[in-house]
């Protein structure tokens, strides 16, 4: 079970601030997302108005084609996992017992499995736990709740690295198993890319961009070598970082090149690489990087 | 062969062609599921399957339903085939252009190939009166 998820025109405001500004996009059920974007640019205010946990101030939400706000049917099919937790102040085993009556879709055995694997205490409140396994605790509710709309807002940050990547496993099996729409937040890019098959990139409230993880990365290139062959080359393209190394200059370029630009840098001397997404993140989102 | 601007799905397919170009991954045998892809290279599932579909249409794999991917038919001789159709501007000729780059006489390349021939106890060829040392090696 997946749920689509339709954002059109939303804008979240506190008091003068406008955290969300007018935004649209869609979320095709079943499909991981990567929501990227610098601090306070909106992710957190965006996914906790999507799940209801606050009011959208213009535009509209449609989750399974329904308003989420005050609508029992739909909170129940989405989870929100926001870093810190939201838990009330009871037990692990409290906690997991509350989920389950809540979770229609609650998975008991793998609630279990993952308590063992993050070795999580069961009789201790949330507020006893150490950051690790207070983010712990919300990781095992969002899985085992296999809600249809599951986002993960930089939930796992305070996990270790081993933790990390027990959590990126047993998403993605889980995942496997039992498709579900999926949204993670995180500042972790370079960890989490390969898990997204679609990204959206958030920059002061507005969508910078959004796409398929594999095109967005193809976008993004670096072309090296002598400089007035590199500016030759690049002078129709989007160059967004451009560096001197003595007479070498690496250029990166955010552009969809032409079925002929490996054969022409090849005769310019000029070498073209990948660029990582996180990279290619840091040049959208810096202020001199976007026009 | 990756210039690492090859999307993940490709380079999963190449992984894929070379198993079973190579024989590891023998006609008719399963090939590692969607899932395990996934989990054993932490990446969206989508990704193999992306993979998979491109094999697919190539016919180095098919798909038998509720069970996975299998290996084709024929799959490793058609891939062997068009190897050995691209092997010698794929790999010769740059072999060639780079030891005149280095100035290596195109003769020390062929002595060494031969003395590869000699090392795997390959059918040689007879000898020849114009290269006696050959057999001797």
């Amino acid at each position: 079970m997946s749920l689509a998820v339709e954002v059109r025109d939303l804008t979240v405001r506190y008091g003068r601030t406008t955290a969300v500004d007018r935004v649209s996009f869609d979320l095709q059920p079943g499909v991981i997302y990567g929501l990227l974007g610098r601090n306070g640019t909106g992710k957190t205010s965006l996914l906790s108005t999507i799940a209801a946990f606050q009011r959208a101030s213009g535009g509209t939400i449609r989750v399974d084609g329904e308003d989420p706000y005050e609508n029992a049917r739909v909170m129940a099919s989405t989870c929100l996992i926001r870093e810190g937790g939201d838990f009330l102040d009871e037990k692990t085993k409290d906690v997991l017992r509350y989920a389950a009556a809540v979770r229609p879709g609650w998975d008991a055995d793998l609630a279990a499995r993952l308590v063992d694997l993050f070795e999580l205490p069961m009789t201790k409140k949330p507020t006893q736990l150490s950051r690790g396994k207070r983010s712990a605790l919300g990781v095992v509710v969002g899985l085992a709740s296999r809600a249809p709309l599951t986002m993960f807002d930089e939930a796992y940050l305070g996990l270790d690295a081993p933790s990390r990547y027990a959590f990126y496993d047993a998403l993605l099996e889980d995942y496997a198993e039992h498709p579900r729409t999926i949204v993670l937040s995180s500042h972790l890019i370079e960890e989490v890319e390969r898990l997204f098959e679609r990204v959206i990139i958030l920059d002061a409230g507005r969508v910078l961009v959004d796409e398929e993880a594999e095109a967005l990365r193809s976008r993004g290139t670096t072309v090296t070598g002598p400089a007035a062959a590199v500016d030759e080359l690049t002078a129709p393209w989007r160059v967004v970082a451009r560096k001197a190394l003595g007479p070498t200059v690496q250029a990166i370029v955010v552009e969809e090149l032409p079925a002929d630009a490996r054969a022409r840098a090849a005769a310019a001397g000029v070498e073209l690489g990948s660029v990582p997404l996180q990279d290619l993140f840091v040049h959208l989102t810096s202020p001199q990087g976007t026009p | 062969m990756f210039d690492g601007r090859e999307p993940i799905y490709l380079q999963i397919a190449e992984q894929i062609r070379e198993q079973v170009a190579s024989g590891a991954l023998g006609e008719d045998e399963q090939v590692m599921s969607t899932t395990q892809y996934a989990t054993t290279f932490r990446i969206n599932p989508a990704t193999a399957q992306k993979a998979f579909a491109e094999l697919v249409e190539e016919g180095v794999l098919y798909k038998r339903r509720g069970l996975g991917m299998f290996v084709a038919p024929g799959a490793r001789a058609r891939l062997l085939e068009g190897r050995r159709a691209s092997f010698f501007a794929e790999v010769v000729d740059p072999v060639a252009a780079q030891a005149r780059v280095l100035g290596i006489p195109l003769a020390d390349v062929i002595a060494r190939l031969e003395q590869h021939s000699a090392d795997d106890g390959a059918p040689r060829r007879p000898a020849t009166p114009t290269n006696p040392q050959e057999e001797t090696r």
